[in-house]
């Protein structure tokens, strides 16, 4: 789930690289083939009943259980819950690992002040905190959106942090050649700098988001996709669970691909240049 | 130009008898003398044990250009940057008066800013962006103004990085070897370029170089750096554009080389 730390723009001069395939759909069928198979061969095996149903469902029970989740106002309903929560934690997860970057970046009594406090409380380890979260916070929406929140900041202020120390000293002196004011050396110089680095702490605090709301809806949760999962493992209802899975999994890949956009708008000087 | 003076007065600046001579420029053609852009006096750096500039004393008068020549690691570059403020660990008397402006010896264009905003970046015009275009369209790369700096190429890069050197129409250019990553035939535009816009704009300029033909060909005076001094200083008042088989230039060019350690065998 976590996204790995990989250079997007390497990859994609990799992908680049190869000669174009005259027919890519073939190409396509080529990789969708053995997913297919497996599909194909856990059908069969759940029609023949090799497969019991208590421990997987079958791809069909699996899609018109989706159907009818998605009519029924259940699956919708469930997902504003969970969005809602990931989308507060998120928001204040990131405000406060960037901002806590910026502090400790732009500044050595800030930096002095925040980088060995947040080292500190880097080494605890996330899932550990959820019972001093319930202690402190109760069972309602407040310890879901703190995990959600803190495990959203380490990976952003580690990576802003770092972005922003690594910007070329020779920058610097540019700026001071240009007589640009701080503010304008930090507009100009530093943030724009810091940004490809921030990217990839992005990309890490989503994955990181997902997994800490998917352990944090299995505590308690009276409404939501964690609710809609438990609820459903006490009837055995094992399509409903992967019906769950399958909208986590979507969430996963779509907010990494929108991260991704994010790195081409943004990185777009990187990339002319890549694909020159 | 008088045609009684000699042309090219060299001097070995060692001695404080050849030293004294240097104090008063023979140069007849400007009508008045100007008041200096930059005044060094005694300026010492050392890094760790090495004393890399040892007691440098130069001058450069307002619209003068000036060459510097030294060995690779003589100090050239340490020498700039005291110029240019940013190094606050040298010792001596420094004024440089006026605005400064500096081209790199790696271009330094900063690459997530287009090439205009590039030029633009920090300036302070009615009309940054205007003024930006118009230094681009200068320096020859007004169509590429949009582009991204990494797309670029050596000559195009050193070429927009004066242009936002130029555009800050300073006192003072310090040109730190902007053409040695340059091919001879881009060196050449560019050679005529820096002339064409200093004489339009009339900048004191301080050329770091290590080619003694640049320094010839452009220069006004052509310092060389030696062993953390100022250890030779040749004036050339050739008109140009200059031809580098001009019977004097050959003359000074075998002397340079010299003072540089290099010695020619067959040439006279
Ligand atoms: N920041 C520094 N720290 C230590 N040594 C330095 C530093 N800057 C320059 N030097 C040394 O000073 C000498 C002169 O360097 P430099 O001025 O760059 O030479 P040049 O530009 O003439 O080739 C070199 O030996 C270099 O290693
Ligand atoms: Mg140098």
């Amino acid at each position: 789930m976590s996204a790995p730390v990989v250079d997007v723009g390497v990859r994609r001069r990799a992908v680049r690289a190869q000669p174009r395939v005259p027919r890519p759909f073939a190409a396509a069928w080529k990789r969708l083939l053995s997913p297919l198979v497996i599909v194909v061969l856990w059908q069969i095996a759940s029609s023949t009943g090799l497969l019991p149903e208590r421990l997987l469902a079958s791809p069909v029970k699996i899609v018109t259980t989706a159907t009818d989740l998605i009519q029924t106002g259940v699956l919708p309903e469930a997902i504003v819950v969970s969005l809602q929560r990931a989308a507060i934690g998120f928001t204040l997860g990131a405000l406060a690992g960037i901002g806590l970057a910026l502090i400790a970046g732009l500044s050595r009594v800030g930096e002095n002040t925040v980088d060995p406090l947040l080292q500190m409380l880097r080494a605890l380890p996330l899932f550990g905190l959820i019972p001093l979260f319930i202690l402190w916070f109760g069972i309602g929406e407040t310890p879901k959106v703190a995990l959600v929140a803190l495990g959203v900041v380490f990976p952003l202020y580690l990576n802003t942090f770092a972005g922003i120390r690594g910007v070329d000293g020779k920058l610097g002196e540019l700026a001071q050649v240009l007589r640009l004011r701080r503010s304008a050396m930090i507009a100009h110089i530093v943030l724009p700098g810091a940004l490809p680095q921030t990217l990839v702490g992005l990309r890490q605090s989503l994955g990181v988001a997902w997994l800490a709301l998917i352990v944090a809806e299995q505590i308690n949760a009276d409404a939501g996709l964690g609710y809609m999962i438990n609820d459903a493992r006490e009837f055995l209802r094992t399509d409903v669970i992967v019906v769950g899975l399958i909208v986590y999994a979507i969430f996963g890949l779509l907010t990494d691909s929108l991260v991704r956009l994010l790195e081409r708008r943004a990185l777009s000087w990187r990339q002319s240049f890549l694909s020159s | 130009m008088a045609t009684e003076l000699p042309v090219i007065v060299t001097s070995d600046l060692e001695t404080a008898t050849s030293g004294s001579e240097t104090a008063t420029p023979r140069d007849s053609s400007r009508a008045a003398i100007p008041e200096p852009t930059v005044r060094v006096n005694g300026l010492t750096r050392t890094f760790g044990e090495r004393r890399v500039l040892d007691g440098v004393d130069l001058e450069i008068r307002r619209g003068e250009f000036v060459a510097l020549l030294g060995r690779s690691g003589s100090g050239k570059s340490t020498l700039l940057r005291v110029l240019a403020g940013l190094d606050p660990g040298a010792k001596g008397e420094v004024e440089v008066e006026g605005t400064v402006a500096v081209a790199f010896q790696e271009p330094r264009l900063v690459p997530w800013k287009r090439i205009l905003a590039n030029v633009a970046l920090g300036l302070q015009a009615p009309d940054p962006r205007a003024a930006a275009l118009a230094a681009l369209e200068e320096v020859g790369l007004g169509e590429l103004h949009g582009a991204w700096p990494l797309t670029l190429s050596g000559g195009e890069a050193q070429r927009a990085s004066l242009a936002r050197a130029l555009v800050r129409e300073p006192d003072l250019l310090l040109l730190d070897e902007p053409f040695s990553a340059l091919d001879a035939l881009t060196r050449i535009t560019i050679h005529r370029l820096v002339l064409d816009l200093w004489g339009r704009h009339g900048p004191g300029i301080l050329l770091v170089t290590h080619d003694v033909d640049e320094a010839m060909l452009l220069a006004d005076r052509v310092l060389v750096l030696d062993r953390g001094v100022i250890a030779h200083e040749s004036r050339v008042d050739l008109p140009r554009p200059r031809h580098r088989d001009h019977r004097d230039l050959i003359a000074l060019r075998s002397t340079l080389l010299t003072r540089l350690g290099v010695t020619l065998e067959g040439t006279t």
